[in-house]
């Protein structure tokens, strides 16, 4: 919609409505309070004016004329009727016809009572059909993919299947075969409709053509309760709609929220909750006797880990003891359980990341970037992981508008990403190199430096980037998006690319992407070594917390890393594991398995078994997603709501009363009543999170979450009201009597007038640029030497064999084999071709895999993916402090 | 009215044995018009195809020359010729494409050289696989002879002509279903705004999309002047037009035929052209314009070929197709088979489209082989009607492009000019033309 003041004016069914110029009539109506029925169109995705059900009748100087509303936009004076005769009998004709060869399956259709071709037959359409004529028919239903099953049959050719996959998506792997009544969406021979985003079809369906494999025939819409909540598996955050029938997770739905994720889901998220009732749920808290796992009782459980902690304590100190993990934790449970490490037990030793993320203060110093701001970004940055395999949806908002062009994008990748073919520059990458070639490009740009002089990179993507990012000047306009890009390596040198990009591009943003869960909302409560709650430092915020708490650690503790050597070393007596599994994802496995066996006590909170579970002594089971209420923390900072919808499975605690419950068995009282309590502690203490009421009071903004720190009294943007065609199986839900909203608070979520804050003890100020370490050492510690000549990158997918995934079997046909990519050159060098079988062989293992040949790899580096299959490519590498790791391929 | 003689313009090399070499062509006035062009200024080249009032032969009858001016000017601009003649009964496109591709190629020449064009692209139906082929020799004689490729006949005008084969789709002759196919996607028509491809149209850019017999005109247009071809014909029907006849005629094929001064019965029944019906027998129906026009009856028969009269009478000359009904014809039969003819055809885009053409094509079989009821006839007029509101003329739809209102001119014009067939075919429960 073009910005303009010049409105225009338009009459809907003789009311005189306003309007910007190149709105279309469709939207216009819909202000002006008049649904106009329709099919094809979708408010994310671009009219085609395919289905016809939209047409209304148009004034024009040759006399009124039936119009898709969908399509055509408004212009001054404009007269439309949405309900003249005319328009009635083409409506009512449109849904004649798209009944015609349309099966009566409803009583057997997933769709059936939240289908808006059932909905706008009765409201549009005719009572009854004239047709005598055997309908179409085709086999039904064939799967297109593991998730979702087509039945062609039921499909009215809308086209907002194909044309999400297309338009959205990028992966044009289903469409229209045949012409006119033959018309069918179907994929291509041999290729399924494999795209991490398939349920988003499903979702925007507007009949049961397409229906998810996990949901069918599991309930009736009128069978549904609904609960607004927010999707924890990466740090998007995306809004979903939990359904549920007879106190079961039947269906996640995407909703609508213009900051996050437009309604769209990935399909780990949206089917993710079928790891709940996995056989692999872990109900009743045990204890190891005599090396087997016994079912106890709770008290039993919560004593003999107090007096285990107790006597760590007093015997070796409280560095004795440790807390790795907390990614899955809500925000206040992991509040509640920095309280009992930080408080109780007087340890710093907590890390809720494993060794494969980014140092804290880099993560919460720099200025971030909201999803908003990346997507209204002229330039992009993007350094590190493929985007579409870290955080699914962010890709998504962003892919259509870099293929628009309406965002200049220049990748850093150590491999081909999703983005790689759009992108304006697309500068290699080896561990190592990152900060020598991002400083290759700013000289560049300076003009202090010949592009890409002596760094062995092609200059022309050197210039092309410098093209694209234009001069240093004016960068309000630029995004920078970075991950760490290989999981077994350090972040010094990321830290020191980002660092250079900070100090060139003064007005630049940053968005750190960490893959994993409630990650940020982890940092932010303070589950790391040297932070306190509310994105404070220990040494900074010592004293705040010390009056508050009552007592805080002395020194600085240890991180992941640092506390699994000591566990190796009996340095370390009890480690507690968060919903974590270090023997899986700490990327030194020698090491992790080693510090499990031989630290004395292993303390295992967490809902499913891993294989870090073989080494507990104390299990404690957690309540999951949709049993468990809290709030959640996205990448950018924005707080939404953790809702839930059926009772927790056998004995399950929500995390938060594990840590109370926990505290009260070690003699101390975290004074948390109820979960309300720690909601409330949380925003009258933490800095980063004071101006809410409550982190679970987000009522009145349950709309877009609050973006902290919190900024403003007001929060604007609401959200729309739920269109039918959007919320398909929302809005019809919620008809039915299950209100979405019904698990927020009532209470807006921050206080409307400065003066109501509560003051606040001292000023802390946040952690910032000046926290972020740039004391560098950049020079790999390792070289490569003889055979082993290559560099070792290992990076994520989506779907892998971590836990959640790996006990679904509708995921697990998902992950893919591990593949070795090796740039072309070097691959001829070492007589390798494309596809065929290798081995890599590093420190002390070998791994196989397929050789992909793929032009944007290194050619001094290997890239082969993490956890994807049995063999462990952790295995491959030396010491996990080291910073760069060589291997040999072979045939 | 009589049947009027004059000098063929885009017929005359049509029956000299080997028209389609450049051999034959160069001695039979090849390529002069195109050198006379590129003499003159392309604007006042354009100004001569203007006055010509030269028609567009594709079927609109859109005014070649006004549809020039509205071409936008940028950088990039392309001209199409759409060769992609696919209707039931037309086929004067396919025997200029077998006899004479040259002068298609010379007439895209003079248009692109008017409207200042360095890339052209011929759409050709791919089933015309010897026009196809022949044409394709043209194209290369052409530009071994220096009419084409860079600065053609030492002008300094440049030119690039392209010859796509269309795959089996009719509805690619729309022309923005098929600026669609060359661009390598589904031939879909494109909705409207935008309205025009002179604005947007191919890969994003203006684009003049014109028909093969009207391009076809250009040379002689070149060569006579534009108030020589105006002076053919009359008022807006202007110059001459290649007609296709067909049907129940003693004498079917193409005629080449002064508009506005022949009438249909001159066409049908003169010994030189039509013959006359075969076997003596008596005119049933006639469509004036194409298997997309509505039909015309005996009273009809005197009315001028000409574009206006036609309209005015409720039809159209379309792309001059005429065929010819005795009255032997089953009317239901021949409007189902038009219909089963749309039915395949139709893209799939258009819910009425798509779903109506199906079920009004098996109710028309259903009534055809005797097993209709009373209440179908009505039935399947308010189907026509859902597809074309008011079965007026011209007409109105509820689809994107024109093939959606083209499914109810045979059905109407069955229904309103022989309702007693199709009610003698329910009654009878048969069909007593067979």
């Amino acid at each position: 919609m073009p910005e303009s003041n010049d409105k225009i004016t338009v009459t809907v069914d003789g009311n005189e409505v306003r309007a910007d110029p190149g709105e279309l009539i469709i939207e216009v109506a819909e202000r002006a309070g008049v649904f106009v029925p329709r099919f094809c169109y979708h408010p994310r995705m671009k009219p085609v004016g395919m289905c016809r059900m939209c047409l209304v009748e148009v004034s024009s100087p040759r006399g009124p004329s039936l119009q898709p509303a969908c399509f055509v936009p408004v212009a001054d004076g404009m007269e439309i009727s949405t309900e003249s005769q005319s328009v009635q009998k083409a409506q009512n004709g449109v849904l004649e016809y798209l009944l015609l060869n349309h099966p009566l399956d409803c009583p057997v259709c997933d769709k059936g009572g939240e289908c808006p071709l059932q909905d706008q037959t009765l409201a549009y359409g005719p009572g009854e059909s004239r047709q005598v004529e055997e309908k179409r028919h085709f086999a039904k239903p064939i799967p297109i993919s593991t998730l979702v099953e087509l039945d062609r049959e039921r499909c009215i050719q809308c086209s907002r299947c194909t044309r999400f996959a297309n338009e959205i998506a990028g992966e044009a792997l289903i469409d229209f075969f045949g012409r006119g009544e033959d018309t069918e969406v179907a994929i291509f021979p041999g290729k399924p409709f494999d795209s991490y985003f398939a349920g988003n079809t499903v979702q925007i369906c507007p009949v049961g053509a397409l229906t998810a494999t996990p949901y069918r025939f599991k309930a009736r819409p009128w069978d549904l309760e609904q609960v607004e909540s927010t999707c924890t598996l990466c740090s998007v955050g995306c809004r979903i709609a939990v359904q549920s029938s007879a106190n079961e997770v039947v269906r996640h739905l995407g909703i609508d929220i213009e900051s996050v994720n437009h309604s769209w889901l990935c399909d780990k998220g949206r089917f993710g909750y079928l790891a709940m009732r996995s056989e692999t749920r872990i109900l009743e808290p045990s204890l190891r006797e005599n090396g087997e796992l016994v079912e106890v009782s709770w008290t039993d459980a919560l004593e003999k880990a107090a007096a285990l902690i107790s006597e760590a304590k007093l015997v070796h100190g409280p560095q004795a003891i440790g807390f790795i993990g907390g990614a899955r934790l809500t925000n206040e449970s992991a509040y509640a359980w920095t309280k009992v490490a930080k408080a109780v037990v007087a340890t710093d030793n907590t890390d809720a990341q494993l060794g494969d993320g980014m140092p804290a203060e880099l993560v919460l110093g720099l200025p971030r970037a909201t999803i908003s701001d990346a997507c209204k970004a002229k330039k992009l940055i993007v350094i590190g992981e493929d985007l579409k395999e870290v955080a699914p949806v962010l890709f998504l908002r962003l892919r259509p508008l870099i293929e628009e062009g309406k965002i200049d994008l220049v990748e850093f990748s150590t491999h081909e990403t999703s983005l790689s073919k759009l992108a304006k520059a697309s500068i290699p990458l080896v561990p190592g190199e990152i900060g020598t070639r991002v400083r290759a490009l700013i000289g560049f740009i300076k003009g202090t430096k010949d592009a890409g002089e002596g760094i062995g990179i092609d200059v022309q993507e050197i210039k092309n980037a410098s093209q694209a990012l234009g001069s240093l000047e004016d960068n309000s306009d630029l995004v920078v998006i970075f991950s760490n890009s290989s999981a077994i390596e350090n972040t010094q040198d990321l830290q020191a690319g980002i660092l250079a990009l900070e100090e060139s591009f003064k007005n630049a943003k940053f968005m750190p992407v960490l893959r994993r869960s409630n990650i940020f909302g982890a940092l932010d409560m303070g589950l790391s070594p040297n932070l306190l709650p509310g994105r404070v430092t220990l040494s900074g915020a010592k004293e705040y917390y010390k009056k508050q708490w009552g007592s805080v650690p002395e020194k600085s503790g240890m991180s992941a890393l640092e506390m699994l050597k000591a566990a190796s070393e009996s340095k370390l007596k009890v480690l507690v594991l968060l919903g974590c599994d270090p023997i899986s994802d700490f990327p030194d496995s020698k090491l992790a398995k080693d510090a499990l066996l031989k630290v004395d006590t292993v303390i295992f909170v967490d809902s499913l078994a891993n294989s870090s579970l073989d080494y507990a002594d104390i299990v404690l089971p957690a309540s999951m997603d949709s049993e468990r209420e809290g709030s959640f923390t996205n990448l950018e900072g924005r707080i939404s709501r953790i809702s839930k919808k059926v009772s927790a499975l056998g004995s399950s605690w929500p995390d938060w009363a594990i840590a109370s419950e926990l505290a009260d068995a070690l003699g101390e009282d975290l004074g948390f009543g109820s979960l309300d309590d720690i909601a409330k502690e949380i925003a009258r203490l933490a800095p980063a999170y004071q101006g809410l009421r409550s982190t679970l009071s987000l009522r009145s903004e349950v709309d877009e979450g609050i973006l902290l720190p919190v900024t403003s009294t007001k929060v604007e943007i609401k959200r729309k009201q739920g269109d039918p065609m959007v919320h398909l199986g929302l809005i019809s839900v919620e008809h039915q009597g299950a209100p979405l909203k019904s698990g927020a608070s009532n209470e807006p979520g921050v206080y409307s007038d400065e003066k109501q804050k509560p003051e606040i003890g001292s000023t802390v100020s946040l952690i910032s640029k000046s926290d972020i370490k740039s004391d560098i050492n950049l020079e790999p510690e390792t070289e490569a030497s003889g055979a082993k000549s290559l560099r070792l990158v290992v990076t994520r997918r989506l779907f892998d064999r971590g836990t959640q995934i790996y006990n679904s079997p509708f995921f697990r046909e998902l992950i893919s084999e591990q593949e070795v990519r090796i740039h072309p050159e070097t691959a001829s060098s070492l007589g390798i071709d494309n596809g065929g079988k290798v081995s890599i062989s590093g420190e002390s293992k070998k791994v196989s895999g397929l050789v992909v040949l793929d032009n944007r790899v290194d050619q001094s580096g290997v890239v082969l993916t993490w956890n994807v299959s049995e063999e462990d490519v952790r295995l491959l590498a030396s010491d996990s402090e080291k910073s760069a790791h060589w291997v040999e391929v072979e045939n | 009215m009589a049947v009027t003689s004059f000098d063929p313009i885009v017929s005359k090399r049509l029956r000299i044995p080997n028209s389609h070499t450049l051999e034959v062509y160069l001695s039979n006035d090849g390529y002069v018009g195109l050198k006379k062009a590129l003499s003159m200024n392309p604007e006042d080249v354009a100004s001569e195809v203007m006055t010509a009032s030269l028609l567009g032969r594709g079927g609109a009858g859109f005014p070649a020359g006004r549809k020039w001016a509205m071409l936008k000017n940028d950088l990039v601009k392309y001209l199409v010729i759409n060769g992609d003649e696919s209707e039931p009964a037309t086929f004067k496109d396919h025997e200029l494409v077998e006899k004479d591709p040259h002068q298609i190629i010379e007439g895209t020449i003079i248009a692109a050289y008017a409207l200042g064009v360095t890339q052209a692209f011929i759409f050709c139906r791919g089933e015309f696989a010897l026009g196809f082929e022949r044409l394709q020799s043209a194209l290369n004689e052409a530009y071994e002879y220096g009419a084409l490729g860079r600065d053609i006949f030492g002008s300094g005008f440049s030119l690039d002509m392209v010859i796509h084969p269309g795959a089996g789709a009719y509805i690619c002759g729309e022309e923005t279903a098929l600026l669609e196919s060359l661009e390598g996607k589904r031939g879909y028509p494109r909705i409207k705004p935008p309205f025009f491809p002179a604005v947007i149209g191919l890969y994003g850019k203006p684009t003049v999309v014109n028909n093969m017999e009207t391009v076809s005109n250009l040379p002689w247009i070149v060569i006579n002047g534009g108030a020589a071809f105006a002076a053919l014909g009359e008022g807006s029907s202007a110059g001459t037009r290649l007609f296709a006849l067909s049907g129940h005629v003693n004498r079917p094929g193409w005629y080449e035929i002064e508009m506005a001064k022949t009438t249909f019965r001159d066409l049908i029944e003169h010994p030189d052209l039509g013959g006359g019906i075969r076997m003596g027998r008596s005119l049933k129906a006639f469509i004036p314009g194409g298997v997309s026009a509505p039909w015309f009856g005996p009273n009809e028969m005197d009315m001028p070929l000409s574009q206006d009269a036609v309209a005015q009478a409720g039809s159209m000359l379309g792309s001059g197709s005429v065929v010819v009904m005795d009255e032997t014809t089953c009317p239901v039969r021949a409007a189902w088979r038009i219909t089963k003819f749309f039915s395949r055809e139709s893209c799939g885009q258009c819910t009425p489209c798509r779903e109506g053409s199906g079920w009004i094509e098996r109710t028309m079989r259903r009534i055809e082989l005797g097993a209709g009821r009373m209440e179908d006839i009505d039935l399947v007029l308010d189907a026509c009607d859902n597809i074309s509101p008011g079965l007026s003329w011209p007409p109105k739809q509820t689809t994107i492009c024109v093939l959606g209102p083209s499914i109810p001119s045979s059905v109407n014009s069955a229904i309103t000019m022989f309702r007693d067939d199709f009610v003698a075919h329910i009654k009878d429960g048969k069909c007593n033309y067979a």
